[in-house]
């Protein structure tokens, strides 16, 4: 075996370096200087990250078991550029907060296994790989939903994760081994699915893990209560990194290994879009709790990504992953600013909010901006990505499913405008006081921003992403 | 630079420089000159468009000034841009009513300069609609268009501003849910005829989408902008929305975002889908004329000003409705002429009503009185755009109606006949609402000491009303060259039908 053929690894191999990095790190650094661990950690994935952009060979590793395309290198890419503003904007919560505990190393060890998980997970070209990436990236982050382990709802949240989430990949395991009674083999190559009793309940099963990780519902139940009891930057890993991933995951899926399946699960994604688009938005509307409402504002922004997975061509997957890039970037805003605010005042309801643009007009802004992105107002980018969502459904003549998505869309809007009403019309008294962000905060609320106003502009990415996105149907 | 692209970057240009401004005074200044520049750029339009049709006859190309640039080549969505007679109109509506909004919100006390951002966003919305020949353009300038007006309600309205804002936005969202679906119901049928899917308007208009999808598209597309245009009964956020909304915002909406429902259902919904519109005309026309007849005399019941004019608005671009469902040349030309006019007067009553309420402190008819003796000005053009507004000859609202009416009688059939002597008798209820009006609030004797002493109108509120008086009698006396303008850009239309 050719050693530099791990090379395609690399995504993988850097990540788990400056993880160890991190380990061997801490032993060094003295007590006072605890907090500059968090500065290393987010340098180091910044680093990760600028070598994840450099170009990447496709190929296969273990006999097919590891796969690498353009595709995955740059939706690894992206997670990456995710997670690094995620770090961004958390770096003074851990900073103020958990290091001080002695806890900074393991969130960054935690949050980058989970990561790692994530990466296997894409480029998994077997059952067993997929299996294994899916608990990686789980278990660490059961673990960090528990962190702030002095608050009752943290470690409430935890218990309803792991709990949760451990009978949702039992049941996939579950799924799997009927699959692999059917089929016979493991590898994604190798497997003949049929649409056989066994291999549909397998299949149905399977899903069901899947979907719990990308909390469509009606399997979206845990979500709520995890998001408000988790750390903030945890509940906007779960909703963003973790989400998009396994929504690509499953896209993949679904165009490749069960296309022979397609009859079947094109009405069950019917029906579980249009299910998770309402009960979402439908939610959403009565909750106070700024991480509650993202929370079921995810939900329903779930339940568009299936519109894409409804055409089953290259279409349907660059509309996919372009969505999922822009929710990225969407949903990273607004979280990024109920933690900026959580940060300096402790306040998460939307009440909070009144009169905010009049006395943090900045904040105001980019709140604004990620709201409308969500949304899909445009000229911002959710605008193109939902549009184009709505398109690849409208392609194979889904026009009443793309009527229905849009009025969700516009009740979505009701509740959006809901915090924009707190921020923009009402004065109050007690509004939140002026406050300046630090610097880490400003740049992973920029980089946010640039993206939420550039990705939907900018049409050669799309194009790109096009011509990308026909390599799913490679693996 | 195109001549075209010039009315969404100016005021994008304005938007940017006024985030610089630091108070009232440099962001009205900043309003101002953009306001100006956009005025200037729309006259310099029209006689450059006349230029240029003078070389180019419609027949050879309905568009002039076409510019294409791709934009998304995968789903072959363009940023293309043209006029005809019927946008240069519109476009110089726009300027005039933009323009005259700056004035009358020259003295906006809270969040100056958010205010005129807002605003300007949303005329940037109107410009960059009316100058698409691409759907997917237009239904991004649609939306541009809509969404500043909740901030601009629910920030500086009064009364129930929150529920108004919110009620007209997602009223106007809604609507889009069902456009979204028509254009692309137009898109995947636009190879019909074997060429690619395309959005431009003018390639569609080629095609011949089959009967089928046209009869299911056709509504979609149409409810999608009448909601707009206010057709009953859609039409129940006009009047929330009008009476809470600041004074240059209800300008703006009434005078030119409401034109987007007409043109939109005239450009998109009647010109790509003509079978659709003669299969389903008669059911609109229904709706049509029952917003006609109810508008006007829902306006008689009122007693607030701002429900009085909104109401009127609900009844005269009823009218734009049932003149564009004749489906004929003449009444065509009295649709748009209809819209311009519309827009001019009903900018002009909002601004008035803004001035009187500013004063004296009260929309209610009732509490007024004797408004003549104390603000002869205001008086005397509120009675002038209550004259145009019945349709008085020698006013805009005379040469659009009389279009509209010849056009309808041209139908000799009963169902027309009646929807047309409907629509007539509304301007008997007109005139009783804006006499009514005229009576009780400028006539008869001062009904509160308080009015003796009312500031009479500044000059930055002439000027605004100037502005918007200047088109009402203009299109009034000489209205032949206006009408040929659009008479000759309606060609291409009515080939099709």
């Amino acid at each position: 075996m050719d050693f530099s053929s791990l090379l395609l690894m690399r995504h993988e191999f850097v990540l788990l370096a400056i993880l160890l990095l991190m380990i061997v790190a801490e032993i060094f650094v003295s007590e006072k200087n605890k907090k500059n661990l968090v500065n290393l950690g987010i340098v180091l994935f910044a680093i990760h990250t600028a070598i994840g952009l450099l170009p990447l060979t496709e190929g296969t590793l273990f006999g097919g078991m590891y796969k690498t395309t353009v595709l995955t290198h740059f939706f690894k890419s992206v997670l990456n550029i995710g997670v690094l503003i995620l770090l961004l904007q958390s770096g003074d919560w851990l900073r103020d907060k958990v290091a001080n505990q002695n806890k900074a190393t393991e969130f960054f060890m935690l949050i980058f296994s989970s990561l790692l998980g994530l990466f296997y997970m894409i480029s998994a070209g077997d059952f067993l790989m997929f299996y294994i990436g899916l608990e990686l990236s789980t278990l660490p982050i059961t673990a960090l939903v528990a962190y702030e382990s002095l608050k009752q709802k943290s470690s409430e949240a935890g218990i309803k994760l792991i709990l949760s989430a451990a009978l949702a990949s039992g049941t996939s395991l579950f799924g799997i081994t009927m699959m692999y009674a059917t089929s016979g083999s493991l590898y994604f190559d190798l497997m003949t699915i049929t649409a056989d009793n066994l291999t549909i309940l397998g299949f149905l099963m399977f899903f069901a893990g899947l979907a719990f990780k990308i909390s469509l519902a009606p399997f979206h139940f845990w979500t709520a209560d995890v998001y408000e009891g988790a750390p903030i930057s945890v509940a906007s890993y779960l909703s963003v990194i973790s989400k998009g991933a396994a929504a690509f995951v499953l896209m993949i899926l679904l165009f490749t290994l069960f296309r022979p399946l397609e009859s079947i699960w094109i009405n069950l994604m019917y029906v579980i879009a249009l299910l998770t688009m309402f009960i979402g938005n439908l939610f959403a509307i009565r909750q106070q709790n700024l991480k509650r409402f993202l929370a079921f504002s995810s939900i329903a922004q779930a339940g568009f990504i299936l519109l894409g997975l409804l055409s089953v061509d290259q279409l349907g997957a660059t509309t996919v992953i372009y969505f999922v890039m822009i929710y990225v970037f969407s949903n990273l805003g607004a979280f990024g600013v109920v933690q900026a605010i959580s940060n300096a005042t402790g306040k998460e309801e939307i009440g909070d909010y009144d009169g905010l643009y009049r006395t943090n007009p900045l904040l105001s802004l980019v709140m604004l901006l990620a709201l409308f992105s969500l949304a899909g107002i445009p000229p911002v980018a959710g605008f193109f990505g939902k549009f184009f969502l709505f398109m690849a459904a409208a392609s194979k003549g889904y026009y009443l499913l793309v009527f229905l998505a849009v009025v969700n869309v516009t009740i979505s809007l009701y509740y959006y405008l809901l915090v924009v009403r707190a921020m923009f019309l009402r004065k109050s008294d007690t509004a939140i006081p002026y406050f300046k962000s630090k610097p880490m905060m400003k740049l992973g609320l920029i980089i946010t921003v640039v993206g939420i106003l550039s990705i939907g502009l900018y049409a050669p990415l799309y194009d790109y992403l096009f011509e990308i996105s026909n390599s799913i149907f490679k693996l | 630079m195109d001549i075209l692209s010039l009315f969404v970057i100016v005021p994008v240009l304005t938007v940017l420089i006024l985030v610089f401004a630091k108070d009232l005074k440099q962001a009205r200044t900043i309003a101002l000159i953009g306001g100006l520049v956009q005025l200037g750029m729309a006259v310099n339009l029209l006689f450059e468009y006349f230029k240029e049709r003078a070389l180019v006859p419609t027949s050879e190309s309905p568009m002039l000034f076409v510019k294409d640039y791709i934009w998304f080549e995968n789903f072959n969505i363009h940023y293309t841009i043209g006029v005809d007679g019927i946008s240069v109109a519109m476009l110089i509506l726009t300027s005039i009513v933009v323009l005259a909004g700056v004035f009358i919100s020259w003295k906006i006390k809270d969040l100056p300069k958010e205010f005129f951002v807002s605003l300007i966003v949303l005329a940037t919305g109107v410009y960059g609609f009316f100058i698409s020949i691409d759907l997917f353009t237009m239904f991004i300038f649609y939306e541009i268009a809509v969404i500043p007006m909740y901030l601009l309600i629910g920030i500086w309205g009064s009364g129930p501003r929150e529920y108004s804002a919110m009620k007209l936005t997602l009223m106007l969202m809604g609507a889009s849910a069902l456009l979204l679906v028509g254009i692309l119901g137009i898109y995947f049928n636009s190879n019909a005829d074997g060429g690619a899917l395309t959005f431009n308007i003018l390639e569609i208009a080629k095609v011949n989408i089959p009967f089928e999808a046209q009869k299911l598209f056709f509504p979609l597309t149409f409810i999608g902008f009448a909601v707009l245009g206010a057709l009953f009964p859609f039409h129940t956020w006009s009047p929330d929305g009008h009476a809470s909304a600041p004074t240059a915002v209800s300008m703006l909406h009434a005078g030119v975002l409401m034109k987007l429902g007409g043109y939109g259902i005239f450009r998109v919904a009647m010109y790509l889908l003509p079978l659709g519109a003669i299969d389903w005309s008669w059911f609109f026309i229904i709706l049509a004329v029952i917003g006609v007849v109810y508008g006007a005399l829902a306006a008689i019941r009122q007693n607030d000003l701002k429900y009085i004019n909104a109401y009127s608005s609900v009844s005269h671009l009823g009218m734009v409705l049932v003149a564009l469902l004749m489906l004929n040349k003449t009444a065509w030309n009295g649709a748009i002429l209809q819209s311009l006019s519309h827009g001019f007067m009903t900018a002009l009553f909002f601004a008035l009503i803004g001035m009187i309420y500013e004063r004296t402190h009260t929309r209610d008819i009732q509490k007024l009185g004797g408004l003549l003796k104390v603000l002869p000005f205001i008086s005397a053009v509120y009675i002038i755009g209550g004259m145009a507004s019945l349709g008085l000859p020698g006013f805009s609202g005379f040469v659009a109606e009389m279009n509209i009416f010849v056009g309808a009688f041209q139908h000799q059939d009963l169902f027309h006949r009646v929807a047309t002597i409907a629509t007539i008798s509304a301007i008997v209820v007109t005139a009783v609402y804006i006499l009514r009006v005229v009576g009780i609030m400028l006539m008869g004797p001062i009904k509160n000491e308080e009015f003796n002493d009312l500031p009479p109108s500044t000059w930055f509120e002439r000027y605004g009303l100037y502005l918007l008086l200047i088109p009402i009698i203009g299109m009034g006396m000489a209205p032949l060259w206006l009408s040929d303008m659009i008479l000759d850009s309606l060609t291409p239309f009515i080939a099709r039908f």
